[in-house]
């Protein structure tokens, strides 16, 4: 294997598009901002593409870092480099952030062009198909007809995943992570408590607590906590903290007693200290609404008919919240149209968040499959595409 | 699984499964291993397919090798695919080592017009040398001791028949092979490969 480094030093880049953009509420975003940098280099024929998808409370940094004494680096940055699963000297790379998002690209926090004030509440609420609309106009924006290949886990694998749908002709592959083709009644309601939790926060101000200069620290603080408990796995909470106590000794009192309320309140101070809490309203109801096989009566091989990307799935063995039997449905759909798929089901404690772990059977899965792509047959493939002959 | 026979043999056992497929056809091969047999088969008929694999490094291997494949076991049926959406569906040399041998063989003819089974015969003369001499059989075609052996189901070409029988399955053609040479004369004594391709009555 030859050796991995990281991307190195980056910087984030905004595109500003003017044209309005309908959205699937029916509601009209006039002009936005998107925030995303770019790895590696766009070749010649700009057929080396590769867009990466992100999730709840991902973004547009995903790899590389801003400065040589940056403390940590981009979200997925163990995938992308050169020599990485997701080689750089290969792959020209690109992150954002989704619109209504929280680190640059136009959403509640940032200026209604109109008002001249934050958009708050009045922010609309974007859904993947949205997202993913907006990605094809960056894709445009950038030079790119078709991507070699669109890359998201969980939230950013159902964008993977509308990316097949609605722009056919515009990916060639689609690496589905640890997500699902919509989600349980069981994992809405976890999003439900999450935005309870929010709203119900005394300073949330029906969402334009901007104007009062606070945040709803709290609600966010329990939200996030809420969702660190879904995205691990019993076992893999067990084998970091099981029953240890902080300071060894029990004390009939409410405060950090155990470890794990320790790293629970840690994680939940450290979220709402950096991220929007409509943000965080608008991606969880983008994952409810999520749901390609509703105009279909439900049936998900009749929504894919039209799909013509080759598909990589994964998911993980102690993934409840995203478990294996969703993303087995997602293959089944896509054997019913006789699409080229490949699913690794891959043995993981750590429940969700594996998705984001450098296991190294995952990246030898992610780099296989991602060596497959722009190998000869992948480029006859895109010369048929290329010249709009049917396969 | 990975198969025991050696190369020449091998390419024998792809020969007579390639010329059981129609050009072009869909095939799914359960426990594909690397996944060469279907890289034979597309290249040498353009046969458009998916394998079905439940080892690990296995599945990284097909995937290497272009292969599309569906990391599964296989124990717990073939659910994930419709009736009769595959042209042929193969379980090669791995029939041996299911333990719900029934179960599979009838998804693989639910799922598929038609099914290629291939097992060691144990009924081959050389195991039952061993076995008359008070040993269970080792070979280059059973590699294993009796204690780490997967082959929980072996059976003769006899037995296979018999099942087949009474599981009202048609045999559309049968082909034993030994050293990978067709054997003709007395196949369950001779024979060391057996190569079935069989149908729902």
């Amino acid at each position: 294997m030859s050796e991995s480094t990281s991307v190195g030093i980056v910087a984030p880049k905004i595109a500003h598009f003017s044209e309005p953009l309908a959205l699937k509420s029916g509601e009209i975003l006039p002009q936005y901002d998107l925030v995303y940098e770019t790895y590696g280099t766009l070749n010649a024929e700009r057929s080396n593409a590769v867009m990466i998808c992100h999730a709840l409370s991902g973004h547009h940094h995903v790899a590389g870092k801003y400065s040589e004494d940056d403390k940590y680096p981009g979200w997925w940055d163990n995938l992308i480099g050169p020599g990485r699963p997701l080689d750089t000297n290969k792959f020209f790379v690109i992150g954002l952030n989704n619109l209504g998002g929280c680190h640059g690209s136009s959403g509640p926090a940032t200026l209604n062009p109109a008002t001249g004030k934050p958009w708050g509440a009045a922010f609309p609420v974007v859904t993947v198909e949205d997202w993913v609309n907006s990605q094809a106009r960056l894709a445009d924006y950038l030079g790119i007809t078709q991507l070699a290949a669109v890359i998201g886990g969980s939230l950013g694998g159902m964008q993977a995943l509308q990316w097949t749908l609605a722009y056919p002709e515009r990916v060639r592959h689609a690496l589905v992570i640890a997500s699902a083709p919509n989600l349980t009644a069981q994992n809405m309601a976890f999003n439900e408590v999450a935005r309870q939790a929010i709203i119900t926060d005394p300073e949330f101000y029906g969402g334009d607590y901007y104007a009062q200069g606070v945040v709803p620290r709290r609600g966010l603080r329990i939200a996030r906590m809420l969702g660190h408990i879904t995205y691990l796995s019993d076992d893999a909470m067990g084998a970091k903290f099981g029953r240890k106590l902080r300071d060894g000794k029990i004390k009939y009192g409410f405060d950090v007693e155990f470890e794990m309320e320790s790293y629970l309140r840690y994680q939940g101070d450290k979220f709402a200290g950096e991220f929007d809490a409509n943000t965080y309203l608008r991606m969880t109801r983008a994952l409810d609404y999520f749901d390609p096989a509703l105009p279909f009566g439900g049936d998900l091989s009749a929504a894919l008919a039209g799909v013509k990307a080759k598909f990589l799935v994964v998911s993980f063995t102690s993934d409840w919240r995203f478990s294996p039997a969703r993303s087995r449905e997602i293959v089944k759909a896509l054997l019913d149209n006789e699409l080229s798929v490949s699913y690794a089901e891959v043995t993981a404690a750590h429940g969700h968040d594996a998705f984001l772990m450098p296991d190294p059977h995952y990246h030898a899965i992610l780099r296989t499959y991602l060596g497959t792509v722009l190998s000869a047959a992948d480029d006859a493939a895109r010369s048929v595409a290329d010249t709009g002959v049917a396969s | 699984m990975t198969s025991p026979l050696n190369s020449a043999e091998f390419r024998q056992d792809f020969a007579i499964i390639a010329g059981w497929m129609t050009f072009g056809g869909k095939v799914l091969d359960l426990g594909c291993g690397d996944g060469s047999l279907l890289q034979f088969l597309r290249q040498s008929l353009e046969v458009r397919g998916y394998g079905v694999e439940k080892d690990d490094a296995n599945c990284l291997a097909a995937m290497g090798n272009g292969v599309n494949v569906i990391q599964m076991d296989l124990e717990a049926g073939l659910s994930g695919f419709e009736a009769r959406s595959f042209d042929v569906v193969i379980l090669s040399q791995t029939l041996q080592a299911m333990r719900n041998t029934e179960g599979i063989v009838q998804e693989m003819l639910r799922v598929g017009r038609e099914a290629i089974v291939t097992f060691p015969n144990f009924g081959y003369w050389r195991h039952r040398m061993q076995l008359i001499a008070g040993q269970m059989p080792v070979s280059e075609e059973l590699p294993y001791q009796w204690y780490d052996t997967p082959n929980v189901h072996l059976c003769t070409i006899k037995d296979f028949d018999e099942f087949c029988v009474n599981h009202h399955i048609q045999v559309l053609e049968r082909r034993v092979i030994t050293n990978g040479e067709a054997v003709h004369r007395l196949p369950n004594l001779l024979g060391s490969l057996a190569m079935y391709r069989i149908r729902r009555d």
